[in-house]
């Protein structure tokens, strides 16, 4: 041992530990800075970008309608994909091989085709059933009957086509929070008396959320400018309205400097929900012990 | 069916078979428990114990012969002399009375203590909040912890979460409590403070069934002791003479192990 251990030592004569110098951080600086400049300078001096008709049109109203159109369309969609996503991952996870197969083919399906031909082929299902009708198949009596013109609109259709790819998709990150989840938690939920859905509700999926939450917020971002593909069965969002603008006025770098800097805005929003939403289910995670009440 | 006497033993495990996978894991058991006694399983790993726990409250279902608690068979029900599985639903009823302390705690992480005792409470039996939550506090003065309520699992030690699984459990009130190797996940100087706290718990006349690595503490607390192996119980009958004095080689040699490595 050394001698006086144990003895207040000196601090001055313990070497210092330094950072090492960063030289090629400066040169780093200087590199992005340059881009940063020249990025800027375009920006403001470049006449193609017409910033005047950017801002005219940030706020007109058929870009708000479609804005309006784009929000709804995610909202709805993400709904339709969570419940969804919710009801086929519990099915595959499930131990009956019937529910299981039907999830899996349900994946395999809408996962697999593209969902412009989903979307195309949702707005043309008249001219296969040219009638809707619920009732007694392979010619039983029908309870209600609808023309399948009237019920699919292009609003319809986009639903239809983005949600169930969105469920496919979501039904495999939702899976993969499930078995994310210790084992030991179900069972002792179960131990506890909690039945099974009350397992499910309260003690295993809130857990899986930590693992589905971003993923989930990947999606809903991607959704949001996904929903852009609408436009093929000429719903009016975002996208759309920007183009019906342009095509008019031939104004069409600043129309999607308009588009763009409003669905950079959104995302925006939507990225700072997400950050508090993971902060909520990661309650009991953090390493550090929560201040004291 | 017959009606439970009095002095009919609160649980009973006759002829359970169970197989998992290619293993028969599970090869014909038979075990009592009367009312307010604390039976000690022991047996090397992979004897079959933790199943066997496990069938008393259905977390998993023999495939041949019954559990009875309280009269009631377990996880099925009997029609024109046939046994059919229940369903989920039904089974967690019964679940409700047993209690069950597990190797890893199984605490719920993104729950505060208060809310992980006070839960199934109030969402299985309908109990007020009120209700639970002076309850709750009561069973944390119990096992030591009534500082911990605001705490989440992740920031206690083994120890603790253990005991913290204890007064979860206890919060149903059941009539019967399961551990299974509540202390081997456990540093060897966390050991004592659980182990008290089942002490505690049989003093208060607790039906206990306790599977166990502690020889030592098995010889304290049980009054019958049960040795498992290889899917079968080889030796079971008063705790002192199983554990002093085992007739079954295999025990002899477990035993001999045990007390060896310190427990
Ligand atoms: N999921 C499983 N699939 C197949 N065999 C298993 C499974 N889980 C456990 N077993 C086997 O069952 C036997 C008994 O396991 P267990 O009840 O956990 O024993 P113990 O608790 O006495 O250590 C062991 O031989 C083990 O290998
Ligand atoms: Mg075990």
């Amino acid at each position: 041992m050394h001698d006086g251990a144990g003895l207040p030592r000196d601090m001055a004569q313990a070497p210092e530990v330094l950072a090492p110098a960063h030289v090629g951080r400066w040169f780093g600086v200087l590199f992005v800075g340059l881009i940063g400049a020249w990025i800027l300078h375009q920006l403001l001096t470049n006449p193609g970008f017409q910033w005047l008709v950017v801002a005219q049109f940030m706020l007109d109203r058929r870009v708000l309608a479609g804005i309006g159109m784009t929000l709804e369309l995610t909202v709805l969609v993400m709904l339709i994909g969570a419940v969804l996503g919710i009801v086929v991952a519990v099915m595959r996870l499930s131990a009956d091989p019937l529910l299981g197969l039907c999830a899996h083919a349900f994946v395999w399906f809408f996962r697999g085709t593209p969902v412009l031909i989903q979307l195309v082929f949702w707005y043309n299902l008249a001219s296969l059933f040219p009638e809707l009708s619920i009732g007694i198949p392979f010619g039983g009596p029908k309870f209600y009957e609808i023309s399948a013109t009237v019920a699919i609109s292009s609003f319809t259709a986009a639903l239809l086509g983005l949600g169930l790819n969105e469920g496919a998709y979501m039904a495999e990150i939702i899976r993969a929070g499930l078995l994310s989840v210790d084992p030991g938690q179900g069972e002792a939920s179960k131990a506890l008396g909690h039945r099974p859905f009350q397992t499910f509700r309260v003690i295993v999926l809130p857990q899986a959320m930590k693992a589905i939450v971003p993923p989930t917020g990947n999606q809903v971002i991607g959704m949001l400018k996904y929903t852009s593909i609408a436009s093929v069965v000429s719903l009016q969002e975002l996208m759309h309205s920007v183009e019906d603008i342009y095509n008019r006025n031939f104004e069409t770098i600043p129309l999607l400097i308009v588009a763009a800097l409003w669905y950079l805005i959104l995302v925006t929003i939507l990225s700072v929900g997400q950050a508090y939403i993971e902060k909520y289910y990661s309650r009991g995670w953090t390493n550090s012990a929560p201040a004291a009440a | 069916m017959s009606i439970a006497m009095p002095a009919a033993p609160l649980v009973r495990i006759i002829n359970v078979w169970k197989r998992r996978g290619q293993n028969l894991v599970l090869k014909g058991v038979d075990l009592d428990a009367g009312r307010g006694q604390v039976v000690c399983l022991l047996g090397p790993s992979g004897a079959g114990k933790s199943t066997l726990l496990r069938c008393i409250n259905a977390l998993e279902v023999a495939d041949r012969g019954t559990v009875e608690v309280d009269g009631a068979i377990i996880g099925c029900a009997m029609k024109d002399g046939k046994l059919y599985r229940m369903r989920e639903s039904e089974v967690s009823r019964q679940r409700a009375d047993i209690g069950m302390v597990f190797q890893n705690f199984n605490l719920f992480p993104h729950m505060s203590v208060m809310d992980n005792i006070t839960d199934a409470p109030m969402r299985v039996r309908g109990e007020s909040r009120a209700v639970a939550r002076d309850r709750a506090q009561d069973l944390l003065g119990r096992v030591g912890l009534a500082h911990k309520a605001d705490s989440f699992p992740r920031h206690l030690s083994g120890g603790q979460q253990q005991r913290i699984a204890i007064a979860r459990a206890l919060a149903m009130s059941p009539k019967l409590m399961l551990f299974d190797e509540p202390t081997s996940a456990l540093d060897p100087h966390l050991v004592g403070e659980v182990l008290d706290v089942i002490k505690d718990l049989a003093a208060t006349g607790m039906t206990m069934i306790i599977v166990t690595h502690e020889v030592q503490f098995a010889r304290e607390i049980a009054d019958v002791a049960a040795i498992m192996a290889n899917g079968v119980i080889i030796e079971a009958g008063e705790a002192k003479e199983v554990l002093t004095q085992p007739s079954h080689p295999i025990s002899r040699a477990f035993l001999a192990r045990s007390l060896r490595e310190g427990h």
